[in-house]
């Protein structure tokens, strides 16, 4: 399901007027998936706080969204972009792609709450196949 | 059986009455329509589906849409008992709609997203997690009696 012109379109404008509500809305996705999902803190165990306020999360928070805008910000070329991080999580962090879906649910539910009203069912769409490549992308490297 | 918690029992209590099903119902369907297209599939009798607009704009499906959530209404009303609730449901979904069961994680996922939209911040993590544990519990019911 690739992404078409106005696909790319539709994403790069609401990332845009979500603006610096980036960082809250990566905040309270990530936050929400260790909550509501459980078993995603397997992954990290080395930590000593996993609630939702928690500094470390809200750190890790950050540099996740922020690799999304990258991705947001390169989405005509997701594979070339994607291909270092993909790596990363192939080799070194081995998360299983199925997670990828989980955080892209929450990222959604966050981006809904926080913007109801330009949250609709055109961008719902655009950004959910977005994530969608977007893990795609990540998992390239894992096989 | 489920184990509901208190807090689980009383925040699907509190989310549904604050909910009105028609409008609730038309955009979580309508929504479903839109983002997963595939599902259309199913409403080969509604006329006109051909874009975002005409879904969202369409009458069949907002009053479809209606249809659903009051019949999530059942189980609100029964959450001890949500297999039984739905026994026959399930027979109808998989006998004679032929509804691939994993629309209903679909249709639950836009549920879950247009309930968000609606709450706000009152939609916690805590509040999310018991949300998509009943819709989660409705789903297994309604698969149940396929084979």
């Amino acid at each position: 399901m690739s992404l078409t012109a106005k696909d790319m379109s539709v994403v790069k404008a609401f990332w845009g007027k979500i603006g610096s509500k980036a960082d809250d809305i990566g905040a309270e996705a990530f936050g929400r998936m260790l909550t509501v999902y459980p078993q995603t803190k397997t992954y990290f165990s080395h930590w000593a706080d996993l609630s939702p306020g928690s500094a470390q999360v809200k750190k890790h928070a950050k540099v996740i969204i922020g690799a999304v805008s990258d991705a947001v910000a390169h989405i005509d070329d997701l594979p070339t972009a994607l291909s270092q991080l993909s790596e990363v999580h192939a080799s070194k962090l081995r998360v299983d792609p199925a997670n990828f879906k989980i955080l892209a649910h929450n990222i959604i539910v966050a981006a809904a709450m926080y913007f109801p009203a330009d949250f609709t069912p055109e961008v719902h769409v655009s950004l959910d196949k977005f994530l969608q490549n977007l893990a795609w992308c990540l998992a390239e490297r894992y096989r | 059986m489920v184990e509901w918690t208190d807090f689980e029992r009383a925040t699907i209590q509190n989310i549904f009455s604050k909910l009105d099903y028609e409008s609730v119902g038309h955009n979580a369907l309508g929504r479903c329509l839109v983002v997963y297209p595939w599902t259309q599939r199913y409403f080969g009798k509604f006329g006109n589906l051909y874009n975002a607009a005409a879904i969202m704009g369409n009458p069949m499906v907002a009053a479809h849409g209606a249809v659903v959530l009051h019949g999530l209404d059942r189980a609100v009303k029964n959450m001890d008992d949500i297999k039984a609730t739905y026994a026959e449901l399930s027979v109808l979904h998989s006998e004679k709609l032929h509804v691939d069961p994993d629309n209903f994680r679909l249709l639950a996922d836009c549920l879950t997203i247009v309930v968000a939209a609606k709450l706000g911040a009152s939609f916690t993590a805590d509040v999310q997690a018991a949300f998509q544990k009943f819709l989660a519990v409705v789903a297994s019911a309604l698969r149940r009696q396929y084979h």
